[in-house]
């Protein structure tokens, strides 16, 4: 696994997303839009029905976030990652309107990796639980849709030396297996 | 009969959400201190040790340990001896969960109707587990409970001849499938006999022990101790990345069950294990 940890920007162009293995260790800068269970189920419905979605989202990164209400005076609140694989049933749509990458805690479907290869794409993990920490590392928040869904709605982040780690890459790597593989006594 | 005021139990409860969310324990942090001590993995050192830091900011009280600050699971061990005047207890309790949600600028994680989800927009309403005791206090334990890990937990109705063996293997197989999703290292509470419903009850209530202190009873202590070796030779490891420490303490409750059954709960717990207790 490679050690050292490279800084890369989000939105991601073609050349860093194909560049990137599963294990390399990241710091993002840039903007990630935020979405979730409920806010997902609209995106796809938006898109089934033929309507423009609120967002663009070729080359944009989706972080797997419902944050807890911002205090007076902070940008968000605690902001770590939610489960992925709950999405997992949402993604081709998005990949197919260029969406490139997504943040979440956990393992994705074997369905879901096959689509990141086919669609050049990569999913990032991040540390589920270390959400007050991970909150410093988000410097703006914006509502962008879907405002009625409270902590599911739509936001844009800007993100600054944003901690992740690729957990699959565009070949279908999975850093999952192989870093268990190494502690598995079974 | 001793009189508690209902207005007394929504200002406990207010306080315990609160507290629960920003202020992890002692015993969780010891834990994740001697898991970091123990861990080999270098990625699984470093979650530790961000998760340590991750308690210390939260403990300054201006954000929350984790985004999901929970279902909020309320038992109560409630004396015999007393009487809730001045309003319904659930309600005050509720009441209480609503006013702490709300003023500890916690996330508001539940939804009125499980298919339609419209959220309450208030984290009401709790589950709540009511137990008489004997005695006039009240003893109300919060506990936040993360739905991330909720959703790795699982049940089974084993058959008598599946015996010990039956149950390590269904336990470490539900860790197995679950664990990295359940922000790993996780505490494993596991429920073994009474009917479907108690099994998982007390599945839960395994939860509520110290972190890593063993059962009472020496049998039931020395299956933990199997339990906790076996997941943690799984080689999942802080947060998935590979690494000896998968759970930091397993706990078992038991509970007398039919001469057909052998029921088996397993109920995940994050590494953010978020329980407060207050006794009134």
């Amino acid at each position: 696994m490679p050690e050292e940890i490279i800084h890369i920007k989000a939105p991601m162009d073609e050349k860093t997303v194909l560049g990137l293995r599963a294990g390399q260790k990241v710091l993002f800068d840039g903007v990630f839009y935020t979405a979730r269970d409920s806010s997902h189920k609209r995106l796809v419905e938006l898109i089934e029905q033929g309507k423009p979605l609120p967002i663009d989202l070729q080359g944009q990164v989706i972080y797997y976030v419902g944050p807890t209400p911002a205090r007076p005076g902070q940008v968000i609140g605690s902001a770590g990652p939610t489960t992925s694989s709950r999405m997992d049933p949402y993604m081709e749509p998005l990949y197919k309107k260029g969406l490139k990458g997504t943040v979440g805690k956990g393992e994705r479907s074997q369905e879901v990796i096959d689509l990141m290869k086919r669609y050049k794409a990569v999913h990032f993990s991040n540390i589920g639980g270390a959400a007050a920490l991970i909150a410093k590392s988000i410097r703006k928040c914006d509502m962008i849709a879907f405002e009625d869904l409270g902590t599911e709605a739509i936001h844009r982040l800007e993100v600054e030396d944003f901690f992740a780690i690729v957990a699959y890459d565009t070949l279908g790597n999975d850093m999952y297996k192989e870093a268990i593989k190494i502690y598995s006594r079974q | 009969m001793r009189q508690i005021e209902a207005r007394h139990i929504t200002e406990a409860v207010e306080r315990l959400c609160v507290e629960a969310n920003y202020v992890l324990g002692d015993d969780l942090v010891e834990a994740l201190k001697g898991a970091l001590e123990r861990e080999e993995s270098p990625s699984g050192r470093d979650v530790l040790s961000q998760l340590i830091d991750n308690a210390r900011v939260s403990g300054e009280g201006q954000y929350p340990a984790c985004q999901d600050t929970g279902f909020t699971i309320v038992f109560l061990e409630m004396g015999q001896g007393v009487q809730v005047i001045g309003g319904d207890l659930y309600q005050a309790i509720n009441s209480g969960v609503a006013r702490g949600y709300k003023k500890g600028y916690l996330r508001a994680s539940i939804v009125k109707d499980p298919l339609k989800r419209v959220n309450t927009g208030d984290n009401t309403p709790a589950v709540i587990h009511t137990e008489l005791r004997t005695g006039d206090r009240l003893k109300i334990t919060v506990m936040a409970k993360g739905g991330g890990c909720e959703n790795m937990s699982r049940s089974a109705m084993l058959t008598p001849a599946m015996g010990k063996q039956g149950v390590v293997n269904f336990v470490v197989d539900t860790v197995r499938r679950g664990a990295v999703n359940a922000c790993p290292p996780v505490i494993v509470g596991v429920g073994v006999g009474g009917t479907f419903d108690e099994c998982a009850l007390i599945s839960k209530k395994a939860l509520l022990r110290p972190i890593g202190s063993p059962h009472h009873d020496p049998a039931t202590a020395g299956l933990e101790k199997e339990l906790l070796e076996e997941i943690n030779n799984l080689g999942i490891g802080p947060q998935g990345l590979g690494g000896r420490i998968t759970a930091l303490t397993v706990h078992v409750e038991k509970y007398p069950c039919h001469i057909a059954s052998l029921p088996v709960a397993v109920n995940m717990e994050c590494h953010s294990h978020r329980v407060k207790t207050a006794t009134l």
